[in-house]
């Protein structure tokens, strides 16, 4: 058992409520693996398995290589060598930041205690704070302190549940990638809990979506986006349309757009009739093309526009523009496709 | 034009200085008790203190030093253990003990001191039992005395524990407890979990608890009397109707505040520091833990002990007693008495009630720091033991009322006699010093409740002061006004000391009439009239368990 963290078949149901489906990952050592759902969807509950605050039905929870879960088998959460973020931090309000830090580590006059405080007073940039007490701290400086604390005593596997949703939605992307690199420069093997596909795109090498208490995918952020192997993975990340198609042949599939071939081959019978996932990265405004569509909407973003398009028949397309190509709503615009990824379901999936 | 500006702009000033003035004078009026028992330290008695500290004032220290220390050992003893446990576990008759507990506190310290007396004395039933089966005489054996200093100890800790109990476990509740599940992720074990973050989370509110029992303490004359220990309350009663010397009993009782304010002062800055102990808005429900065997039946013996013996042995004593005797007690004169009662407690609560709604309203409407000072001051009261309120309101107007019937009779050959001080009128202001503060505060409460954007937004909409009054403001403090009402009502019905000292001649409360027949040896007949408080004392007991769980976060 290589994986610091195996989830091995996990169902989990609270007075008689399905709330966890038969969950399976393995997540390595170092690993950041992000789970990612709409809220209702079980992530939490799911973190709260892995930490020890539920008891199984079924499944298994390995950490580092010991069992810590299974039915009729429960470490008590004490025992786990887990350490966690709860989404408002919940620091000790009777404790300093310094007190706060090192509450986990069994000897507190330890000269390794002292290091091992130093070292993460340093790295999440709390020198000004030590000896403050939380209700004197910003919302950020809440989080460092709480994620310090956490780290603090090493744990074996540290679990975040929503670490953003409290802080400013400009910040939250920055600060995922500066705990990113925290979390990798220490060591630690880290399972976050997010709805938001940014901050989980920006943390995580590995990200599990998850949907009615199922892990739909467990993949990278790339796959996940450019191959989703659901419809519902589809939807729940990024944005796009689906369309109708024809499959041609084992890479092709005709549309009201034209045919549009992907790299790899599909598993689809010819003949059949199928949805396109059509992402707005993947239709291009060209001024030349003789394809024309509709200006129906635009949402301003800065460095582009999201234009929702309709074409001569009558489709909905939603394609990104660069911004200085501003076009008055209802104006016709040039549009060509370019695909590389040909993501096809069955017509009932969608 | 611009006169008119300038004469609305008076007339909002001076109408604005006319309720402030009203508030001052009212405020002032409040203060005077306090003011004539701290101003008596300027006129020495020379000739009586240096007696004074040979002969009592050490006991009188000694005595209740002692007092506090014992009760509050034995209430936070009995207050934090069960409210623990009934917060974090799961045990038989778990659900019912959560309240039951606050029983005792329906239980007026002197009441359960005469029922234990008539019990466990030498000549009651326990002691008589036991000498007629081993045959022993009075002398032959040891039995604890109940009427000891260790007595009083024991009966107050048996009533005011609750009070610890109430704070510490709306704490317990109140702590989210995720702050419980990070310990545990951070290697605490249960009882590490309470020891190192649940009780110095609430330590503060355990102290808000300690000092109100502290407070009650040093404020009870029934128990003490009754027991023959000297303390504060007794020797303030013995100076002034002893040796006839009120100076002196004002002096006593300017000391006794002094200890009063020591408490006054832990519990203000704890309840400060409450503020800061929540970094936490989410809860989720308290999943309580089952205990089974030994431990559920330990967590069921410790958080039912108090219980039994601060309300269910002596209420039973009592119904006993009241059983034994009703058919005579219950004659016309006990029913003028709980009229007397009844009135007496309503008139006062329902003044106390107009008045926290006018210093409420003043206060929402004028932020300004010498109001919100000045009510602050003036629900200081609750801290003043009855005795030293009795002392501060009688003085002054025993003063007036002499004074004036001097001037009446030196200028118009009539008396005007005891004009004041011999009616109702100062003994309901001496409830109010004492008891205006609980109306103030669950008044204060319930119109934070009411937003001033729900005002401005019904004015946008064209409702008038009358309507928005009758449609928003009566609706959402109905419930908290009657809280109020009830509260004030079952506190005058207990109180004692300041009954005894102030009620008119030939003027019989419940309370006065109990103590009475108890310092006459009549345990037995006592018991109605006590049992009628007892009972009224329940009520607010209800109100306040239910308060309790409608407030704990993430309930169901």
């Amino acid at each position: 058992m290589n994986n610091a963290i195996e989830i091995k078949e996990l169902s989990l149901s609270i007075e008689g409520r399905q709330i966890l489906e038969n969950i399976s990952f393995g997540l390595g050592e170092i690993g950041i693996a992000c789970l990612l759902g709409p809220s209702g969807c079980g992530k939490t509950s799911l973190l709260r398995c892995i930490a020890g605050f539920e008891e199984l039905n079924h499944g298994e929870v390995w950490i580092k290589g010991v069992i810590a879960s299974k039915p009729f088998h429960h470490l008590p959460v004490e025992q786990r060598n887990v350490g966690m973020v709860f989404q408002d931090y919940v620091l000790f309000p009777h404790m300093s930041v310094t007190e706060n830090i090192i509450f986990g580590l069994k000897d507190q006059r330890a000269a390794r205690t002292k290091e091992r405080l130093d070292e993460l007073i340093v790295l999440f940039a709390l020198e000004k704070h030590i000896s403050k007490y939380p209700h004197q701290l910003s919302g950020g400086q809440q989080q460092r302190v709480a994620l310090a604390r956490a780290m603090a005593p090493r744990p074996g596997v540290l679990l975040l549940d929503e670490p953003f949703a409290s802080l400013d939605i400009e910040l939250r992307e920055q600060l995922a990638r500066e705990l990113r690199s925290i979390l990798k420069q220490d060591g630690i093997t880290t399972i976050m809990v997010t709805h938001n596909q940014l901050e989980a795109f920006a943390m995580a090498d590995i990200i599990g979506v998850m949907g009615d208490g199922k892990l739909r995918q467990w993949d990278t952020a790339f796959n996940l986006y450019h191959e989703p192997k659901t419809s519902y993975v589809a939807n729940f990340i990024g944005e796009g349309v689906f369309i109708k198609g024809e499959v041609i042949n084992s890479i092709e599939v005709k549309t009201d757009i034209g045919n549009i071939k992907g790299h790899a081959p599909h598993s689809f019978e010819k003949g059949e009739k199928v949805r396109v996932l059509i992402r707005p990265d993947d239709i291009l405004h060209d001024d030349d093309s003789k394809v024309t569509a509709y200006v129906r909407g635009k949402a301003f973003r800065g460095a582009e526009f999201l234009y929702t398009l309709e074409t001569q028949n009558g489709l909905y397309l939603q394609s990104l523009v660069p911004s200085h190509h501003d076009h008055p709503m209802n104006e016709p615009i040039g549009i060509k496709t370019e695909i590389d990824h040909l993501v096809i379901f069955t017509d009932e999936d969608v | 034009m611009i006169f008119k500006k300038f004469s609305e702009s008076f007339c909002s000033l001076l109408k604005f200085s006319r309720l402030n003035l009203a508030l001052i004078l009212l405020a002032l009026f409040f203060c005077i008790p306090i003011v004539i028992v701290c101003g008596s330290l300027f006129f020495p008695a020379k000739d009586i203190w240096p007696h004074l500290i040979d002969t009592v004032l050490t006991d009188y220290i000694f005595n209740s030093l002692v007092l506090l220390i014992g009760v509050g050992f034995f209430s936070l003893l009995l207050g934090v253990i069960p409210a623990w446990l009934v917060t974090m576990y799961q045990f038989p008759m778990s659900r019912y003990l959560e309240w039951a507990i606050l029983l005792p506190m329906s239980m007026p310290a002197y009441i359960i001191a005469y029922s234990y007396t008539g019990v466990f004395d030498a000549a009651g039933p326990v002691q008589t039992i036991m000498r007629e089966l081993t045959g022993w005489e009075y002398n032959d054996y040891w039995f604890p005395e109940v009427r000891s200093l260790g007595g009083a100890i024991t009966m107050l800790s048996l009533v005011l524990y609750p009070y610890v109990y109430l704070l510490a476990r709306a704490s317990f509740i109140e702590q989210s407890i995720c702050v419980l599940e990070v310990s545990r992720t951070l290697g605490c074990n249960a009882m590490d979990a309470f020891r190192r973050v649940a009780l110095p989370l609430a330590r503060p509110a355990i102290i808000v608890g300690l000092s109100l029992v502290l407070m009650e303490t040093l404020a009870d004359y029934g128990t003490v009397q009754y027991f023959g220990v000297s303390a504060f309350t007794t020797g303030i009663f013995r100076t002034w109707f002893g040796m006839d010397n009120s100076l002196v009993a004002a002096q006593l009782s300017a000391i006794l505040l002094l200890f009063v304010a020591v408490f006054l002062y832990l519990e203000r800055r704890s309840r400060k520091q409450l503020a800061f102990n929540h970094t936490s808005n989410r809860y989720s429900p308290l999943l309580k833990q089952k205990l089974k065997n030994s431990s559920a039946f330990f967590a069921f013996v410790i958080c039912f002990a108090p219980l039994l013996f601060g309300f269910v042995l002596p209420a039973s004593f009592l119904g006993q007693w009241a059983i034994s005797t009703y058919s005579e007690a219950l004659d016309i004169n006990f029913y003028i008495l709980l009229l007397n009662s009844l009135s007496l407690a309503f008139i006062t609560a329902l003044l106390a009630l107009v008045i926290a709604l006018f210093l409420g309203y003043s206060n929402r409407n004028s932020r300004l720091f010498i109001n919100r000072f000045l009510v602050r001051f003036i629900s200081l009261g609750y801290a003043i033991p009855g005795t030293v309120i009795a002392v501060g309101v009688l003085i002054p107007f025993a003063w007036f009322d002499n004074s004036l019937d001097e001037f009446l009779t030196l200028h118009f050959n009539f008396g005007s006699g005891l004009l004041i001080s011999g009616t109702l009128f100062i003994l309901i202001f001496a409830y109010l010093v004492r008891f205006l503060a609980v109306s103030i505060n669950t008044v204060e409460a319930a119109l934070g409740k009411i937003k001033l954007e729900m005002d401005e937004v019904a004015k946008t909409t064209g409702m008038s002061h009358v309507r928005i009054m009758r449609r928003i403001h009566v609706p959402i403090m109905r419930g908290s006004l009657l809280t109020a009402l009830l509260l004030v009502f079952v506190d005058v019905l207990k109180e004692l000391p300041a009954t005894l000292i102030l009620r008119p001649f030939n003027f019989n409360t419940l309370a006065v009439r109990t103590f009475e027949l108890a310092n006459e040896e009549r345990l037995a007949e006592a018991a109605v009239p006590a049992l009628a408080i007892v009972i009224a004392g329940i009520i607010p007991v209800i109100m306040i368990s239910n308060s309790i769980s409608r407030s704990r976060p993430g309930y169901e």
